[in-house]
């Protein structure tokens, strides 16, 4: 295998310009790839990050008929048990209870829906840092009577800080909720329809409010690592039966997941054609290669070279031309994502704006994640096997005496 | 005693119009130690025959035994691993390897055959130093003269120690001194071995060299000339 390797290598060298050409064909297309992979995923992990700030966190436990009917009889009670069997999960950084049920909040003569959210505000500010979101007045303390709301609910009020509302609703089991609190702060909700509806109010205040007392709709979580909530989620659902039920984040949120795809999908099709240029391209080097060497292989297998050696040795050929091309071109998008990755791009303009218009923060953001560089390797070597299908084929067909006339 | 025996050969290649008889009904035996020649005008068949003396082609007909086996018998890996360890080849135009060196082309040989390295190395040097390229070891076939590759590439056919050897115009091109020289060498191993060799050729002076010479035309034996050793040595010793 020595000798053949050596061969192999020698022998792509013989044409020095076309392997380079070659070479640097899938560098670039390796370069390409991986920045737009890199670009892709990390802009699609800072879309799941701020949706499950925003939000929703990596998962819930809820009552198992809590999201097809969201009325505040769908609730459960936190138990000792249940918190132990969370705990005995590794990877939940946080755990935030929630009691959310929707009112009708009126101010003079004003009315509109709204999502009251009960939440301990020392765990809901860990996962959703409403408190960095305050445009007026105070983030809520534990035990707080008042509320906070979104400044564009405030605004269709007529409401600010120091004024109250009027929150009427229907609480656990048909008992009528009915209160008054005041407007301890508005914030900047990222999400318009949030900021449009939702009311922050402290867990206890909540309960009471709405007759239920240590009943929550929801644990909401968040995980160290993100690629871990499939994991975490099946250990979960071992662990907590009916009737609760476990959802992850892309179960709560599948429009985010039907945007990623699309967008990959979209991705994937630019992947296809930069592959294809790059397969095509190496495919032409393998071709001419094979061609100018046919009576060189009618010698070697003439002189008793089995011709599936001779096969291997065209197949080494093409695979280091392969790895070559992927080996350099990952060890030089390797400093370039790295620096993207610690300095994304910002958007200006009318892009920069439709993002922070939706919430997000008006970066391109990067992944270093693996799977950016494996990915690129896969395809190539995928690319590098059917290819090698043409001299492995021409090897092992080949007429040693009509190769010697060639 | 035959080391190769052809019983009515026949190649037929099918042309456009009408079938070719490249090869039409040749017998032949070629005893060990010959120094053969097959000579006649282009077309004659020689190289068809060649082909399938070195079990490159195979037969539409009739037989090629070697040293006993029948080469139409054997599976194409047979035959390659038979050419491999009983036949060494000699090409017109030299067929080295080009990224090889010299020494490294006739080490492939017994690299195929799985010889030790170190074994290899001596067996290599060896017979570079007998055909007079010792001091050329690591060129590369592209640093040597046509006469210099020729010689590898005989050096070459020699490396599997074959009892039989085929030289398909070996000095279609090269000039006059490169020639004799060639021829020389080849006719010491043959001497001095008794390695049979055969050549196909249009070289008077190969002709001149040779102890047997076999004339063909269209497919066909029409003379078959055995000469004494003594008479063709005799001038040059």
């Amino acid at each position: 295998m020595k000798t053949d390797l050596k061969l192999a290598w020698r022998n792509l060298w013989r044409n020095k310009r076309r392997t380079i050409i070659t070479i640097a064909s899938i560098f670039f297309g390796v370069i390409l790839s991986t920045y737009m992979t890199s670009m892709q995923e990390g802009s699609y992990a800072k879309m799941v990050e701020n949706a499950v700030r925003f939000y929703s966190g990596h998962i819930q436990v809820q009552n198992e008929d809590f999201w097809e009917n969201k009325t505040i009889n769908n609730t459960f009670v936190e138990t000792d048990s249940m918190k132990a069997k969370i705990a005995s999960v590794s990877g939940i950084q946080l755990v935030v209870p929630r009691l959310e049920s929707f009112a009708l909040a009126s101010s003079k003569q004003l009315t509109k829906g709204a999502m009251v959210l009960g939440v301990d505000p020392e765990k809901e500010d860990h996962l959703t840092e409403i408190s960095k979101k305050m445009v007026r007045g105070k983030y809520l303390k534990k035990g707080s009577d008042g509320i906070l709301m979104g400044e564009t609910l405030a605004k269709y009020l007529q409401v600010d800080v120091g004024d109250t509302l009027v929150l009427l609703g229907q609480g656990y089991h048909g008992i009528n909720a009915a209160g008054l609190f005041p407007i301890r702060g508005i914030f900047k909700h990222p999400s318009p329809t949030l900021d449009r509806q939702l009311i922050y109010m402290d867990l206890a205040t909540a309960q009471d409010f709405y007759s239920a007392d240590h009943l929550l709709t929801s644990l909401a979580m968040l995980v160290n690592e993100a690629d871990e909530v499939p994991y975490i989620v099946n250990e979960l659902k071992a662990k907590i039966h009916s009737p609760y039920r476990i959802m992850s984040w892309d179960e709560m949120q599948p429009e985010l997941v039907q945007q990623i795809n699309g967008d990959r999908d979209s991705g994937a099709i630019m992947k296809v054609i930069l592959f294809l240029v790059i397969g095509f391209g190496i495919l032409g080097t393998i071709i001419m290669m094979v061609a100018e060497r046919r009576r060189e292989f009618g010698v070697m297998v003439s002189v008793g070279m089995q011709k599936i050696r001779l096969a291997w040795m065209l197949i080494y050929e093409t695979f280091i031309i392969g790895l070559l091309g992927i080996l350099s071109g990952s060890l030089a998008a390797l400093p370039i994502l790295y620096y993207q990755y610690f300095h994304p791009i910002k958007l200006g303009g009318q892009a920069g704006q439709m993002m922070v218009d939706m919430g997000f923060e008006p970066y391109m953001y990067f992944s270093l994640a693996p799977k950016v560089f494996t990915f690129q390797v896969l395809i190539i070597f995928i690319i590098i096997m059917v290819i090698s299908i043409y001299p492995f084929a021409s090897a092992l067909m080949l007429k040693e005496n009509k190769a010697l006339r060639a | 005693m035959s080391i190769i025996t052809i019983k009515d050969l026949h190649k037929v290649y099918d042309g456009t119009q009408v079938e070719v008889h490249a090869v039409n009904g040749v017998t032949l035996n070629i005893e060990e130690g010959e120094f053969s020649a097959l000579v006649g005008p282009s077309g004659s068949g020689k190289t068809t025959l060649m082909n399938m003396l070195g079990g490159l082609d195979r037969p539409t007909s009739g037989q090629v035994m070697i040293n006993g086996t029948d080469l139409s018998q054997l599976k194409d890996s047979e035959l390659i691993d038979f050419r491999l360890h009983h036949i060494g080849f000699v090409f017109q135009s030299y067929n080295l390897i080009p990224v090889l060196t010299a020494l490294e082309n006739v080490e492939f040989i017994m690299h195929l055959q799985g010889i030790p390295s170190a074994e290899r190395y001596a067996r290599a040097k060896e017979l570079l130093e007998a055909v007079g390229l010792g001091d050329r070891l690591n060129s590369r076939p592209g640093q040597l003269s046509g006469g210099q590759q020729q010689r590898v590439a005989v050096a070459r056919a020699l490396a599997s120690k074959p009892r039989y050897v085929l030289a398909d115009e070996p000095t279609a091109n090269l000039d006059s001194h490169s020639t004799e020289n060639l021829l020389d060498i080849m006719e010491e191993l043959n001497r001095k071995e008794n390695i049979t060799f055969v050549f196909s050729t249009h070289d008077a002076r190969v002709v001149k060299k040779a102890h047997r010479v076999i004339v063909l035309e269209d497919g066909k034996v029409i003379s078959d000339e055995v000469r004494k050793k003594e008479v063709v040595n005799g001038p040059n010793e």
